[in-house]
């Protein structure tokens, strides 16, 4: 397992939420906005990086029967560290995702990880393993938030100030006057239509992909025929 | 009772758990490929939750006034331990429903509409009863809806889809159409 394997997995061929479907729920929820989409994916990918190096470090002392529950704890641990963190630092954005906050003890993203990636390989590499996973993760959130806040309210970038303070104030981009979208995008039917759109497009980049490297296979053997 | 009554068709129907809120995907998507199994893991569902709203109102009145910081840990210990509970009894009483339930009791444990639950109770500070009218609301509701995307796939399977937004794109496709069916349920509270 190289490094460069590692990050290629989590970043698309193995990427948490459109392969691996896991961790739909906040995913779904959160991202009405870009805003709220990147407190949320930053939470995931820094609760996802320290949960899976502390795992990774304690994996030989671990009891094969109390392993999962222990996992478990130890998210808890870190979402509830993140989640005081929030409550200080910016309060304003946790009033509104404290929920999926909390959930992502339920993200089964995290104890994938853990039990799959952590709990097998050295720290370095669970580290890197996590960070890349929840980049992954994160991506798609933001993908989704810019395209149901660009349709919903015909903004981009709203509400920053949640996440950078009063710098980000003037950051929104406005491209309709009325300030007026079109509300099913925000509403939770858009959220679900617009994940099963984001999976076909997957699959669509898929196909070209491997029909793209099978004609390089077939030009490679056709060189190979014409040098003897 | 009027109050009751409310938090029970609130949960259920306007703000269904898993149309409305997106708690509890996970099963809803993976489980809902037979309408008997969906209704069974349904029916299980409802039964942890309305434990989990009986402990959670427990750890409120009892732990967590002393140390709210342990909410969440607290939570997800009870939950774990409830389901493997639960499992245990079933296995004495019941070793049919047991096989049939299979690989899905254990899971619970990771559905989000469960700690959802717990936490949705405590922020909305509900005693005893209305928490337990409301962990009941939230299970028939993703019971419901369970059975609802079942049948909708059952007879997905038979029509021509296209082969690249076949699987899981199609599910969430047909979710949400039925999200957007939930969703006339909202005009119920102007309507009274």
């Amino acid at each position: 397992m190289t490094s460069k394997q590692i990050i290629q997995d989590g970043l698309w061929s193995n990427n948490p939420a459109l392969v691996q479907l896991l961790g739909l729920c906040p995913l779904l929820a959160v991202s009405n906005t870009v805003a709220t989409s990147l407190g949320l994916g930053l939470a995931t990918v820094m609760v996802l990086g320290a949960s899976n190096c502390l795992v990774a470090l304690i994996r030989n002392q671990v009891d094969e029967a109390t392993r999962l529950p222990l996992f478990i704890l130890i998210i808890a641990g870190f979402v509830t560290c993140v989640d005081l963190a929030m409550q200080a630092w910016s309060f304003e954005l946790h009033q509104r995702i404290s929920l999926f906050i909390a959930l992502i003890v339920t993200n089964c993203t995290l104890l994938g990880r853990a039990e799959s990636f952590a709990s097998k390989n050295p720290v370095i590499y669970s580290l890197l393993d996590g960070l890349m996973m929840g980049t992954g993760f994160l991506l798609v959130l933001l993908a989704m938030g810019f395209c149901r806040e660009l349709l919903g309210h015909g903004t981009l970038f709203s509400q920053m100030d949640l996440l950078f303070g009063d710098t980000a104030k003037n950051w929104t981009i406005q491209f309709t006057t009325d300030g007026q979208g079109f509300l099913l995008a925000v509403l939770p039917p858009g959220a679900f239509m617009l994940m099963g759109l984001f999976l076909a497009l997957k699959n669509i980049v898929d196909e070209r992909l491997l029909v793209s490297a099978r004609a390089r296979d077939i030009q490679r053997v056709r060189i190979d025929l014409r040098t003897p | 009772m009027d109050n009751l009554f409310w938090i029970f068709i609130s949960s259920l129907l306007i703000n269904n758990f898993v149309l409305t809120y997106f708690l509890g995907l996970c099963p809803f998507l993976g489980v809902s490929s037979s309408l008997e199994t969906s209704f069974r893991l349904g029916m299980a569902t409802t039964f942890v939750l309305i434990i989990t709203a009986l402990c959670a109102w427990i750890l409120n009145t009892y732990l967590l006034i002393y140390a709210p910081y342990l909410r969440l840990v607290s939570f997800i210990v009870v939950i774990a331990s409830t389901v493997q509970f639960i499992e245990m009894v079933i296995k004495k009483l019941s070793p049919v429903l047991f096989r049939a339930l299979g690989i899905f009791l254990p899971l619970i444990t990771t559905n989000c509409a469960i700690l959802g639950l717990a936490i949705f109770a405590t922020n909305r500070s509900y005693g005893l009863v209305e928490g337990l009218i409301y962990a009941l609301g939230a299970g028939l509701g993703f019971t419901i809806a369970m059975v609802l995307l079942a049948g909708l796939r059952e007879e997905s399977e038979l029509s021509d889809v296209p082969a690249l937004i076949q699987g899981t794109a199609m599910n969430l496709i047909i979710a949400g159409i039925l999200s957007m069916a939930f969703m006339g349920f909202a005009g119920l509270f102007s309507a009274v």
